[in-house]
């Protein structure tokens, strides 16, 4: 047991290592299978030379801070206003499964609800909008970025509220609401001098997350981003992808310009951090006792629920349109439903319907052991900030270079590597979920087993397992849900010969018939939504017979 | 596969005759078996079929394909779905270069264009392996040249054809009762209908056609594109095209600031009434999607009075595949009759068969005769003699222009 951190630590640090180093070394020329065999910064003016560079570049900075900080400000205002009330709780509960939908799945319902034919023109054509045919508007796929932004707010918003939730359980956040009221402050704008500075620290790291793959998401920006030119990312995945390998150089170093951006956004992040504490505190001392904050009151939980209308809205486009018979514009509704496409379909979607399935269920059991075990043994505290090196670098920067250090092993397109690469993303999430539960089960528990003559597995196994069944099937519906929604890590380690409903999802997305599409994306969306509701399920259902161990 | 057929392979090829100066794999055992030994090794593969994904009726076909090869000659055949084609010649060539020369991870790919002439100037694919099928017999190399010459270049039985495509234009006949029969009155119609039509985003093969279909029409010099294209034949045709291009862009779809993804993507677009008029490479395009409720009961082919460009589809066998000989038996299959009769149904594909019916033995011919036929699908007569594809440097270097010009 207590080799399981470093165990762990090995699992990753082989592929980010390598990886990183496989994406460094031809960055600058040195790349000897292909001829690349001396040091050269060749590769770097090949990708300053690449049309639309600069322009992509600017693309990916924009989206990026944009749709971290929108969705920061929207959960920080939220929790300010809705702070004490069971909105809180309601928000929650409501929002958990957009937390368990995919990204590609949420930005494809995004796309068929607001693109020009999509089903909000629709139910507004032609009687609000005079529109027999669909306006000429470049939505989504609009060349500033903004259904792309809006896309990643629509997923990063239940995060981050969640996170935020998990934050202000940890301080006393009405006590000090209360001492401040008590004082004559108005509860927003205390909310914020008290309330924010306590569990900020706590939100920094899961905003870095959001930060790092806002910048180098691959899947949506493909689906809601532009296309010439695209965003950076993208931009480094096509020259991945050509078949003059030459261009492998500047993709390269290209992967390392992402990297670069990622380090620098977040150091400017931190920048921007300071600056504001340091507004912030001249505003405290300054004594205002603060307004009504009438206007947030007000914006922040209509965002909220226009956000969540939306994700749902598009969950419900993506099973309409796989059983829609004819639908034409601007019918707002098909005008019959019909299996036909499911049933077309069946044998083609269950090929990556098992692989999905089957790595998702891999990576979590691996994740859970290792993590469990890591728990137990109480020791590698230090080693969790590698674990979350994965969510923090650009999965284009290393994967790269692990699929040819997965070539060189002969392991690309097998399972076995599909599965570890996943875990590289599945075990952070799972160790973030657990990790809190186990260190806040009374160790008194273990002692009165052990004092009962229990041993150390027995009282792991029927005591601590036990006790901790909720959280640990939510943490495992966790990993699955992570793992069912990776597109970078499936294609570059699955080398196209393992695909999940991802990875076909995205590649239909390009232009497929929409119902085939919409079948591909309910069912991505419907897998961790299942997970989730059999970890709601579960403890009820064997606790059944135990009063003490319902919630 | 048993090691006792490995070693009949090993002695047949020692017997075989010397390999054809084009022998990419000379001396490979596969290539002198007699064909039941090669079905008896294909027996139990899975083939890795690499093909284009984006065309979910493409996917159908060749799903059904699979099931067929299974049937009839127990071989397992996966379609890895590619985003673009290059990926997998992409996959072959980082290989190479990692050197691995056997068990290679792709089998067969659906290619043709500049990255058959890729793999082709480097070396990496099996073969030649076509006059091993026994249905090659059948092809019609002289009524359809372009099943032996790929894009100016000779596929040398390197590849093995499966399907015919030409250049047809489709309209929606209600909103576009006389459609343009050129590339500049296409972009007259396109003043007059700002928005109303596009084409597919250039890196991807459909919408480097359209230039090439109107470069044909407007270069000055069109038997230099035939010839690799060199900077003294690039420029007066090119700049002959671009301008043209500059005047038609802005009364694109999109204001020509984004452009569908390929070509299946703009079938949803005529559907929605975003579009009148767009490119595709199958003649029988609008009769399919009609009756897949794809397209509106009013779209119409229509192709220009000088006529359309029109290739082959073909499969070919990289170097080091895994599995060459599941491979050559669904490259068999694909230009069987059945197979054939299947992707010409107009209910399925609707492409144009490769074989030459007047060959075939009449349960071949009969299986054509069959297929139904309708009002949106394009008489032979009417669709014209297709076009050559100039040399793929021409397609490569308009791509780059193009993203040079107008992806900044």
């Amino acid at each position: 047991m207590r080799a399981a951190p470093w165990l762990t630590a090995t699992l990753f640090l082989g592929p980010l290592a390598a990886g990183l180093a496989g994406t460094l070394l031809p960055a600058f020329g040195y790349l000897p299978a292909l001829g690349g065999d001396s040091l050269s910064l060749d590769p770097w003016r090949a990708l300053l030379a690449a049309p639309g560079l600069a322009r992509s570049v600017m693309l990916t900075l924009g989206s990026g801070l944009a749709a971290t900080l929108v969705a920061l400000l929207l959960v920080l205002g939220f929790c300010a206003v809705t702070q004490g009330s069971a909105w809180a709780r309601r928000a929650q509960a409501a929002l958990a499964p957009v937390l368990a939908t995919p990204h590609a799945a949420l930005a494809i319902g995004f796309a068929f609800l607001v693109a020009p034919s999509g089903w909000l023109a629709r139910l507004a054509s032609p009687w609000a909008t005079g529109w027999d045919r669909p306006p000429d508007l470049p939505i989504p796929g609009d060349p500033w970025g903004l259904a792309l932004v809006l896309g990643l707010v629509l997923k990063e918003v239940p995060y981050l509220l969640l996170m935020a939730f998990a934050a202000l359980g940890q301080v006393p956040a009405s006590a000090s609401l209360r001492a401040a009221a008590a004082l004559g402050h108005r509860p927003v704008p205390a909310w914020f001098k008290l309330v924010l500075p306590q569990i900020y620290p706590q939100l920094r790291l899961p905003i870095c997350a959001v930060l790092a793959f806002s910048l180098s998401v691959v899947d949506v920006a493909l689906i809601l981003g532009p296309g010439t030119p695209p965003t950076l990312a993208v931009l480094v995945l096509r020259w991945f992808g050509d078949r003059d390998l030459a261009l492998w150089f500047p993709a390269a170093a290209g992967a390392v310009l992402l990297l670069g951006l990622v380090l620098g956004a977040i150091l400017a992040w931190r920048l921007g951090e300071r600056a504001v504490a340091a507004l912030g505190r001249r505003w405290i001392a300054t004594g205002h006792r603060g307004g009504q904050a009438l206007l947030l009151r007000a914006l922040a939980p209509a965002a909220l629920g226009l956000l969540l209308a939306a994700s749902l809205a598009g969950l419900a486009a993506l099973i309409a349109w796989s059983l829609a018979g004819p639908w034409r514009f601007p019918e707002a509704l098909p005008a019959g439903w019909t299996l036909r496409v499911w049933r077309a379909q069946s044998a083609e979607i269950a090929g990556p319907a098992r692989a999905t399935l089957l790595v998702a269920v891999l990576s979590t059991l691996a994740a859970l052991g290792l993590v469990l075990a890591w728990l137990e043994s109480g020791a590698g505290r230090r080693l969790r900030a590698l674990v979350w090196l994965p969510l923090l670098l650009p999965q284009l920067a290393f994967l790269f270079g692990w699929q040819v250090a997965l070539v060189r092993l002969g392991l690309d397109g097998t399972l076995a590597a599909v599965v570890w690469t996943h875990l590289l993303f599945v075990l952070p999430y799972v160790l973030l979920s657990l990790a809190d539960p186990w260190a806040a089960l009374d160790p008194r528990y273990a002692r009165s087993a052990a004092a009962l003559g229990a041993g150390p597995w027995r009282v792991f196994w029927a005591v601590k397992l036990r006790l901790l069944l909720r959280p640990l099937l939510v943490a495992a519906a966790v990993g699955f849900a992570v793992s069912v929604g990776l597109y970078l890590p499936t294609l570059f380690a699955g080398a196209g010969r393992i695909t999940t409903l991802t990875t076909e999802a995205v590649t239909l997305a390009a232009g497929a018939d929409r119902r085939v599409l919409g079948a591909y994306a309910a069912l991505q969306a419907a897998l961790p939504l299942l997970a989730y509701a059999l970890a709601a399920a579960l403890p009820a259902w064997l606790h059944r017979h135990r009063q003490g161990m319902r919630p | 596969m048993t090691q006792p057929t490995r070693r009949a392979l090993l002695g047949a090829a020692s017997l075989a005759l010397a390999a054809p100066a084009w022998a990419q794999t000379p001396g490979h055992a596969l290539l002198a078996a007699d064909w039941p030994a090669v079905q008896r090794e294909a027996r139990g593969q899975t083939v890795f079929l690499n093909a284009w994904g984006g065309d979910d009726r493409t996917n159908a076909f060749l799903a059904w394909a699979g099931g067929r090869v299974q049937a009839l000659h127990g071989v397992a055949m996966r379609h890895v779905r590619l985003r673009d084609t290059a990926e997998a010649v992409a996959r072959v060539v980082a290989e190479k270069a990692a050197g691995r020369t056997q068990g290679g991870s792709v089998d067969l790919i659906w290619i043709n264009g500049p990255n058959f002439l890729a793999m082709k100037e480097q070396g990496l694919h099996f073969g030649p392996f076509l006059d091993r099928l026994p249905n090659a017999r059948f092809i019609d190399r002289l009524g359809k040249p372009s099943t032996i010459v790929d894009f100016t270049v000779p596929v040398e039985g390197l590849a093995a054809p499966w399907r015919m495509a030409q250049v047809a234009f489709i309209a929606d006949s209600a909103r576009v009762p006389q459609p343009p029969r050129s590339m500049a009155a296409l972009l007259d119609w396109a003043r007059a209908n700002p928005g109303r039509t596009t084409h597919p985003q250039v890196r991807n093969f459909m919408g480097v056609t359209f230039l090439k279909q109107a470069l044909h029409e407007l270069a000055p010099d069109k038997a230099a594109l035939l010839r690799p294209a060199c900077d003294a034949t690039l420029r007066p045709a090119a700049d002959a095209l671009w301008a043209w291009y500059d005047q038609l862009r802005p009364h694109l779809w999109r204001g020509g600031r984004a452009f569908p993804a390929n070509g299946p993507a703009q079938r949803p677009l005529m559907l929605d009434g975003e579009l009148d008029i767009y490119i595709s490479f199958n003649p029988a395009e609008a009769a399919v999607a009609i009756a897949n409720g794809q397209l509106p009961e009013t779209a119409r082919p229509f192709v220009l009075a000088g006529g359309t460009l029109g290739n082959t589809s073909f499969v070919s066998i990289p170097f080091n595949a895994a599995h060459a000989a599941g491979a050559m038996l669904v490259a068999d299959f694909l230009l069987s009759a059945e197979a054939q009769a299947q992707a010409a149904d107009p209910r399925v594909l609707g492409s144009p068969t490769v074989l030459d019916l007047a060959a075939l033995p009449p349960e071949g011919r009969a299986r054509f005769a069959a297929l139904p036929a309708g009002p949106a699908i394009l008489p032979p007569e009417a669709l014209g003699r297709p076009l050559q594809e100039p040399h793929p440097s021409w397609m490569t270097r308009l791509t780059a222009e193009w993203e040079d010009r107008y992806g900044r």
